[in-house]
């Protein structure tokens, strides 16, 4: 990137946001298709009741809440890592950050629709406000669920701030060259950002602010997911490892999806000399410290249930190991760790390709881990007499189809409204190429008026 | 002290024949789901009789067990709501408020004994049903959980009874359906806070056992186990 000027990165950067191509389009009336399916399928439920689902006793949760822990935990992928790097001050992060932040916003918005889409009663979720009701009666703080509620609305908060914060000097940028009915949105947006020094610094310590706020809100949130099922005395769930492993299960699809998201823009918004080799090296790296961390984590809790013969317990370990879910057990492992981990391993293969076909098998594997951690404990509780089975119906399925939909069709949207790559941070980064920052000086102190260009 | 409601429920003295489930339908209110919807696990019974087959054949004999709410003193389904549609009564009752369910279906899955039932869909009753529905008890719509009351309304109108009498209840005053069509009269209902009440005494039976009290839930039902299967030689 040395040798790009301010003006040059102006311009690629911008590019996206100037325009929309046929295909372009045509994907995105698909994908909204597919999220209007899903919308009439969750209408159709709350209008027939959740019977249309395959929900049945004993399996009362199922896919809704599968997704619903796979969104949250993909949504892992922005904020944390983008805070983490920012604070260890990893310079090669800066084309990073704003395309994993992003993921963090819609990953959790759309994860945070399951609790809503699984209720047997949808329209009376505002239950769960703490607000002084003709009802006269508080939500029960002793719930998970409502630890989750408090969890993700903090996360969101925090991760909407965290991604508009250093969105300002970009979105000022545009406003400048906008005119029109877009210069009043983006004046609107971009809060009267004018890049004077006094708000340069107000923006850096905001941002170490935030930097530091999100990570302990980001591991309370996917703990506290873990604990709706380890607080209930079921069978495999009543365990003191799910919370960081629920944690580092989130980190690890965290990842995957960013790499996936960063080679998908890469290619069709012709980034190839902005996301470089090197960022899917360094992403890759750290995806197979988490392929090896999860691996650690499935051995231990495994091992620890085998070795403790808890009758009810081995029911549930064997039928995952051996039986009837078997099959999605060993195709978790082999997605999750046995192709990973060979292509993240070898540096020949961990290439913008092998990389990229490492995360779509553990995105895979994460979901299916989720919904190995649910329905087999769900279906083989205490007693025998009463286990059954769960399979999805149309309805979950299109639902769970519209959330990916959702998904790519939020990105693609993003992606055009906003530069996708922080302009302002790359230019601090070729003023430090140039002007060399004294050792441990902390970098992102120093320029202040590169916003203006 | 205000009263414990408790069962007992002697395994030796049940045959199985579900009348239980058939006068808890009756009392309750419970809608039939119908044979397709019960075959993908939407029926409810609050009460069941589950039968477990015991031995090696031919030398096999079948073990009824009716199971229902246990009304645990320490309820993995109470903590768990968000709304507090579950909660411990004053007389150690799991009561459910129904108005309050938003459905979560939390409790259902904490509940160790899968007794915890969910409206699918909104309840229906075959003609002539329709026209047997109790009014002491309230219909439940879709999307809410439902559960074994012990009849709270028999025992509300026993206390209100006897309120009005100025008097205690008396011992046996008080029988859920499922107890008064037990013919072999296996489940007997009561105050457990009265030690001499039937079912204190029977709890304290040496057959006694709670189940899967190794969880910890306090169950309120006791069941007595069966009189060893081949007598003294295998006792």
């Amino acid at each position: 990137m040395a040798q790009k000027t301010p003006e040059q990165i102006n311009e690629d950067l911008l590019r996206p946001l100037s325009g929309t191509s046929g295909r372009y389009l045509i994907v995105l009336a698909f994908l909204a298709g597919i999220v209007i399916a899903a919308l009439c399928s969750f209408f159709w439920q709350v209008y027939a009741g959740l019977g249309v689902s395959g929900l049945r006793s004993p399996v009362f949760w199922g896919f809704y809440i599968t997704n619903f822990v796979f969104w949250i935990g993909l949504s892992h992928a922005g904020t944390l890592i983008s805070a983490i790097l920012r604070l260890a001050n990893a310079t090669w992060r800066r084309p990073v950050t704003r395309c994993a932040e992003v993921i963090t916003v819609f990953a959790l918005s759309i994860g945070a629709t399951f609790p809503v889409i699984h209720l047997g009663r949808p329209w009376l979720a505002f239950w769960l406000f703490p607000y002084p009701s003709e009802r006269g009666i508080w939500p029960n703080i002793r719930s998970p669920l409502l630890w989750d509620f408090f969890a993700i609305n903090t996360y969101l908060i925090s991760s909407v701030t965290f991604l508009l914060l250093p969105m300002l000097p970009d979105l000022a940028l545009v406003r400048d060259r906008a005119a029109g009915w877009k210069k009043k949105v983006y004046s609107v947006l971009a809060l009267g950002w004018t890049g004077t020094p006094k708000q340069w610094n107000r923006l850096e310590r905001a941002m170490h602010i935030m930097a530091i706020a999100v990570i302990p809100v980001a591991v309370s949130v996917h703990s506290i997911v873990s604990w709706d099922f380890a607080m209930a005395p079921v069978p495999m769930w009543h365990s003191t490892i799910f919370a960081p492993y629920f944690v580092a299960g989130a980190i690890f699809s965290g990842i995957a999806a960013l790499i996936l998201a960063m080679a998908c823009l890469r290619k069709f918004l012709h980034l190839e000399e902005y996301l470089l080799p090197i960022h899917f090296e360094n992403l890759g790296k750290l995806l197979l410290v988490m392929s090896l961390l999860w691996f650690y984590f499935v051995f231990a809790e495994r091992l620890t249930a085998w070795y403790g013969n808890d009758p009810s317990e081995m029911t549930v370990f064997w039928v995952t190991q051996t039986g009837s879910f078997s099959p999605l057990f060993w195709l978790m492992v082999l997605c999750n760790f046995v192709i990973p981990f060979p292509l993240l391993a070898i540096k020949k293969t961990r290439t913008i390709l092998g990389t990229s076909i490492a995360s779509v098998t553990v995105v895979i594997g994460m979901w299916l881990e989720r919904y190995l951690i649910i329905v087999p404990s769900l279906s083989h509780k205490y007693l025998p007499y009463s286990w059954g089975t769960y399979r999805p119906t149309w309805v979950e399925l299109t639902i769970t189809a519209g959330t990916f939909a959702a998904m790519v069709m939020l990105y693609m949207i993003f992606s055009k409204l906003v530069p996708i790559i922080s302009i302002w941070e790359l230019k601090v980064g070729l003023r430090e190429e140039a002007h060399p920052a004294p050792a441990l000086a902390p970098s992102h102190t120093q320029p202040n008026e590169v916003g203006a260009d | 002290m205000a009263h414990q409601w408790g069962m007992v429920i002697d395994l030796d003295r049940c045959t199985g024949c579900a009348a239980c489930v058939v006068a808890c339908h009756a009392e309750n209110n419970i809608s039939t789901v119908g044979e397709d919807q019960a075959a993908r696990g939407r029926a409810k019974h609050w009460i069941r009789v589950e039968r477990y087959y015991e031995g090696e054949f031919p030398d096999v004999r079948v073990k009824f067990m009716p199971v229902l709410c246990q009304q645990c003193d320490a309820a993995p389904c109470e903590p768990v709501c968000p709304t507090f549609a579950s909660y411990h009564t004053i007389e150690g009752l799991n009561g459910q408020v129904y108005n309050r369910c938003i459905g979560t279906r939390y409790c259902a899955n904490a509940c160790p004994y899968n007794v915890r039932f969910f409206n699918f869909y909104n309840p229906e009753w075959d003609k002539p049903l329709n026209l047997q529905l109790n009014p002491d008890v309230s219909v439940r719509s879709v999307g809410i959980m439902e559960k074994c009351t012990f009849c709270v309304q028999r025992i509300k109108a026993s206390e209100i009874q006897a309120e009005a009498e100025k008097r205690a209840v008396k011992d046996g005053e008080i029988q859920p359906a499922c107890v008064q069509s037990c013919s072999p009269h296996a489940m007997v209902f009561g105050d457990l806070s009265d030690p001499q009440s039937e079912v204190s005494r029977l709890a304290r039976s040496s057959r006694g056992t709670k189940l899967l009290g190794e969880l910890g839930t306090q169950p309120k039902v006791t069941y007595l186990q069966r009189e060893s299967w081949h007598g003294a030689e295998n006792a």
